[in-house]
């Protein structure tokens, strides 16, 4: 996809390069930059954590392998986990092709919705990610 | 020579009757039992035949070593992966490894009939106590990971022992090798990730940030995976002390130090040893491996049992440590192993192995100025055993160059590709590690070989993107292996 690297303006970043796009006041997807995507390489494996797990912000909410190297996923807002991308599983490589759209990883509902605030906009991250 | 021809799968060549040797019909006429099941209860009988290949013996044998020419190895080849998968194990290592005394050897043979065995065990722990700086050793561990795990799990005993339980967590820089995080967390600890500074070592505001009345160690490797010395190492382990943890060595880099610097010195706690990295043993992944592992008088008292002792008089298998973590592996350990370590010891004497170091790390440097006028190094300092570059330069020309496409290209001019995509904090990491055992003649031919790739980057690029070009399989979709890998033969043939 062209423009699979433009970053929407409903997202915001951190600077372990995982995105929360919000689509509505308190749930939101989360995922991996394109950058990120870019970075590692072809997507090759992917393990996420089930519905209605509670996750901290910053604690791990899975891990993504390429053929490259093999990472962990950073919550960048404590939240639980309402859906996770079961697509993934088969086409890891939706990832690479549009992290930002059918490359979402997990669907959460925020437990604090003030903590988006402390993410990066798109612009504060392209900063880091070049 | 590598074979340049593709051997077919030995199923493939089989032809239904044939064998590789005669055997006597089998039969026990006068009991009148003939057949196997006469033997055996019907449990254990098969009910089909195994599809077990059918060949003569001539061709058994030209098909596998038809298959071992197939492989790049070090007799034949340079790789500057060096000793992250085996340095080149001198010759005599082979010899005095192998000797009847030692392959012969049962390991239940008497303390009295094996002495000299046991001598071996005992002066190969002295002779890596005094390498390493530390006051005991346990040669039991199969492996380098194995001898990492059983440095934490004594950790974890010492803790225990002094009534800690709170100190959980385990800190590793993100440059580690990932066994490290991954021993940790088989023993229970939670593994917190230190950032490293701009110079690639432990960001020291960082650690002091981290430190915590909860934490139980720093695992570290100094030179870190960068090829660099950590300078800062004494306020380092000051600083882990102070707060009440210990500090581990991951002797993985041990090649680069022996005779300069001693990790019991720089203040660590327990280290484990590589001995395929430096002392000729196998690596422990295809085995069989060893991964001693020294440790101070502080966790002494929880070393695996037994260790190798001697009274005076006579060598002995001592049992008697009651804080003990037991045993780690079946009898004492691999004992031909420990042979051929104690042989390359004993060849090398202390300044040999002073010099192996030394060299390591001239050979290294050598590399490293002449190839850095051709690639991006990204830390530019006097390296250790090895040191990172990219292919940042080469990817201007065209961009689908890239780190994976030009180490490719060296398997066309005989050179197994290095180390690549490690440490992940190197964006298009290549990590070079030539080891003390090559010749400038050889570094000088890999020198013109990177010259040429490069050169052929600018000029050339689709040689690069479409290499290997000589090799009986070319580029391989890696990608496609990963996620949908084929792994039962008979599956693909029975789908035919």
């Amino acid at each position: 996809m062209a423009d699979s690297h433009i970053i929407p303006d409903n997202v915001k970043l951190t600077e372990t390069h995982e995105y929360l796009r919000i689509d509505d006041d308190d749930r939101a997807r989360v995922g991996i930059s394109h950058f990120a995507a870019e970075q590692l390489g072809d997507i090759v494996f992917i393990e996420l954590p089930e519905v209605g797990q509670r996750i901290e912000k910053g604690d791990t909410f899975g891990s993504i392998e390429s053929v490259k190297a093999a990472s962990d996923l950073y919550m960048p807002v404590s939240a639980e986990v309402v859906a996770v991308n079961t697509q993934l599983t088969e086409e890891p490589e939706l990832i690479n092709d549009n992290s930002y759209g059918d490359g979402w990883m997990i669907e959460i509902s925020l437990s604090n919705p003030d903590e988006v605030n402390e993410l990066m906009t798109p612009a504060q991250y392209s900063q880091i990610a070049q | 020579m590598t074979a340049k021809v593709l051997e077919t799968p030995i199923f493939e060549k089989s032809n239904p009757g044939a064998r590789g040797v005669s055997l006597p019909v089998f039969g026990l006429d006068s009991t009148g039992l003939n057949r196997i099941s006469d033997f055996l209860p019907e449990g254990l009988t098969r009910k089909n035949l195994s599809r077990l290949p059918e060949l003569a013996q001539l061709d058994t044998i030209r098909h596998y070593v038809r298959l071992s020419q197939l492989n790049h190895c070090i007799d034949t080849g340079f790789y500057p992966l060096g000793s992250c998968t085996m340095k080149f194990n001198p010759k005599v290592c082979d010899l005095y490894g192998q000797l009847d005394g030692f392959t012969q050897l049962h390991p239940l043979t008497p303390e009295s009939l094996s002495q000299g065995a046991l001598e071996v065990m005992y002066r190969l722990q002295q002779y890596l106590a005094d390498v390493s700086g530390f006051d005991r050793v346990t040669l039991q561990p199969a492996a380098g990971a194995q001898g990492e795990l059983v440095g934490m799990m004594m950790v974890k005993a010492y803790f225990k022992k002094h009534q800690q339980p709170e100190r959980t967590q385990v800190l590793i820089p993100d440059a580690a090798h990932g066994t490290n995080p991954a021993s940790a967390a088989m023993c229970g600890f939670e593994v917190i990730e230190l950032k490293s500074n701009r110079e690639g070592g432990v960001d020291l505001d960082e650690l002091k940030q981290k430190l915590s009345p909860k934490t139980a160690a720093l695992m570290l490797t100094n030179p870190n995976t960068l090829g660099l010395f950590e300078r800062d190492i004494l306020e380092i382990t000051r600083l882990v002390h102070d707060a009440g943890g210990l500090m581990y060595y991951d002797g993985a880099n041990l090649n680069a130090v022996m005779g300069q610097a001693k990790p019991a010195l720089m203040g660590f706690d327990v280290m484990h040893i590589n001995t395929h990295k430096t002392f000729a043993t196998p690596h422990g992944g295809g085995g069989p491996g060893s991964g001693p592992v020294a440790v101070n008088n502080k966790l002494a008292p929880f070393l695996p049992k037994p260790y190798a002792d001697f009274d005076g008089s006579q060598y002995f298998l001592n049992n008697d440590l009651p804080d003990s973590i037991g045993k780690v592996k079946a009898f004492w350990g691999n004992f031909e192993m420990m042979a051929r370590a104690f042989t390359y010891i004993s060849a090398y004497g202390s300044e040999g192995l002073a010099r192996v170091s030394q060299d390591a790390v001239l050979n290294a440097n050598y590399l490293k100025e002449k190839l850095k006028t051709m690639y991006h190094v990204p830390y530019d300092l006097t390296c250790k055993h090895e040191f990172v570059m990219t292919s940042q330069r080469q990817k201007v020309t065209d961009p689908h160059i890239n780190t994976m496409a030009i180490v490719k290209r060296l398997m066309d001019f005989g050179i197994h590709p290095p180390t690549v995509y490690f440490p992940l904090i190197v964006a298009e990491c290549i990590m070079i590690e030539p080891t003390d055992t090559e010749s400038k003649e050889t570094l000088d031919r890999f020198i013109e070989v990177m010259s040429e790739i490069d050169r052929e980057c600018r000029e050339t690029p689709d040689v690069i993107l479409n290499a290997p070009h000589t090799t009986p399989i070319g580029k391989v979709d890696e990608v496609a292996a990963a996620r949908n890998p084929d792994l039962n033969y008979f599956s693909a043939a029975k789908a035919d």
